[in-house]
């Protein structure tokens, strides 16, 4: 087991995003966490990656306590541990493909040559070193997300976290990302939590959490270890 | 074919005529084909053949309309039965799925149609898995990522529906 995390609950003033979820992940395992929205997933990935900080529980990286973590530490842990892939791609608009992809890397010290010779070698993976010199507005939302991917993956992360990653693309472009993500992350043996709303997006994932107002949904399926009580919420 | 476990389904909480029986069919499944007099007698004939329902009673001498069915124990037994199974998952078979959930909501409590849709609900996630697999495995021929494709859009239809019917299901607890 990689990852876990047990009893989080986590608010933003009234609105309890998180009531109490546990789950686990294996090394090398793809988990899908799905739910309607609302349900609390983005929060759950936030807060597994160190991006917030829940009020209760536990995030337990290997032998790590995350959320014990200061602020420098979860962003150590971010920059070497983790990688993120979010909807829309973030790329820094004024860099180039390569540019991007090489980020990374250059901010953890790598040396510029040994970044780029990093970044073409991820862009021609993901079939998409043709646009190396591109920048992300010239090329279509599939590729961006397949360039971001790159950026995410080009660290080798152990855990990688993908909140909704082609939710804004068609099915085809879609499925592109989302072969090379499984792909990818299978021949690295790296943990993929992907957070969807879409049954055809989980189907690539081992395992699915389905989450429902803040808690592990007890009729979902996957593990619903022992996240607190359901408490009859209508909906 | 679910035609005979929605007639069993109609006759659980008590004997009907056929006519009555063919009206609500007609009334619960409103998108299903409205049933043929004619098929509702060849069903009735085959489930009394088969000891899962008898003649109930016969108002004066007449035709078949005049006489009520009723559910035996055996039938009783295999409505039970049908409710329980699950569907292969396989494209088209929503309007089984449907069947399935309307009867067992006017047979059984809403317990059982939620354990119903959750069991369904998990076979049809496992099936949508398994098709992507082999969607995504580099040899697949482009033949088979079609029908795989064509399947997984109409499992991904089935699974919202059975979802939203979940969330129905569950939405008013309690009340019954
Ligand atoms: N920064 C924030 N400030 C205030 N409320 C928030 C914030 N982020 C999330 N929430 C609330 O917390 C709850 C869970 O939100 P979250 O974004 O985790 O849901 P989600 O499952 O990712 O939804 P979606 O599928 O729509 O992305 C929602 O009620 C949301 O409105
Ligand atoms: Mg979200």
């Amino acid at each position: 087991m990689i990852l876990q995390c047990r009893g989080l609950v986590r608010s933003y003033g009234p609105t309890q995003a998180l009531r109490g979820v546990a789950m686990a992940v294996d090394e090398g395992e793809i988990l899908a966490v799905t739910g309607p929205s609302g349900c609390g997933k983005s929060t759950l990935l936030h807060c597994l990656a160190g991006i917030t900080r829940p009020d209760a529980g536990e995030v337990i990286y290997r032998d790590q306590r995350v959320d014990l973590l200061s602020e420098a530490g979860r962003a150590r842990l971010r920059r070497t541990e983790f990688g993120v892939l979010f909807q829309f791609g973030q790329l820094v608009a004024e860099l180039t493909a390569a540019e991007n992809v090489a980020l990374p890397l250059l901010l953890a010290g790598t040396g510029r040559r040994e970044a780029r010779t990093a970044a073409l070698s991820w862009l021609d993976r993901l079939g998409v070193a043709d646009l190396a010199e591109k920048r992300p507005g010239e090329v279509s939302g599939g590729q961006q997300q397949r360039v971001a991917l790159g950026r995410a993956l080009v660290t080798e992360p152990r855990v990688l976290y993908a909140d909704e990653p082609t939710g804004a693309l068609d099915t085809l472009a879609g499925e592109q990302v989302l072969g090379h993500m499984v792909r990818l992350a299978r021949e690295q043996r790296t943990t993929v939590v992907l957070v969807t709303h879409d049954a055809r997006v989980a189907a690539y994932a081992d395992r699915e959490l389905a989450l429902r107002d803040g808690v592990a949904d007890p009729t979902g399926l996957g593990l619903n270890a022992s996240a607190g009580r359901h408490a009859g919420s209508a909906r | 074919m679910s035609t005979s476990h929605v007639l069993l389904g109609l006759l659980a909480s008590g004997p009907r005529h056929g006519y009555d029986l063919k009206r609500a069919h007609d009334e619960r499944l409103p998108r299903a084909r409205p049933l043929a007099f004619g098929q509702v007698y060849t069903t009735l004939g085959r489930l009394e053949r088969d000891g899962l329902v008898r003649a109930a009673a016969q108002e004066r001498a007449g035709g078949p309309d005049r006489t009520a069915y009723e559910i035996t124990q055996p039938g009783r037994a295999e409505l039970v039965a049908w409710l329980g199974a699950v569907e292969p998952p396989a494209p088209y078979v929503t309007s089984t799925l449907l069947a399935k959930v309307v009867v067992a909501l006017m047979v059984a409590d809403r317990a059982h149609a939620r354990e119903y849709l959750i069991a369904q609900r998990a076979a049809h996630t496992a099936r949508l898995r398994e098709l992507t697999a082999r969607k995504t495995d580099p040899g697949a021929a482009l033949g088979a990522v079609i029908a795989a494709d064509f399947a997984i859009a109409h499992l991904d239809a089935d699974l919202r529906w059975l979802q939203t019917t979940l969330d129905r299901v569950g939405a008013t607890n309690g009340e019954q």
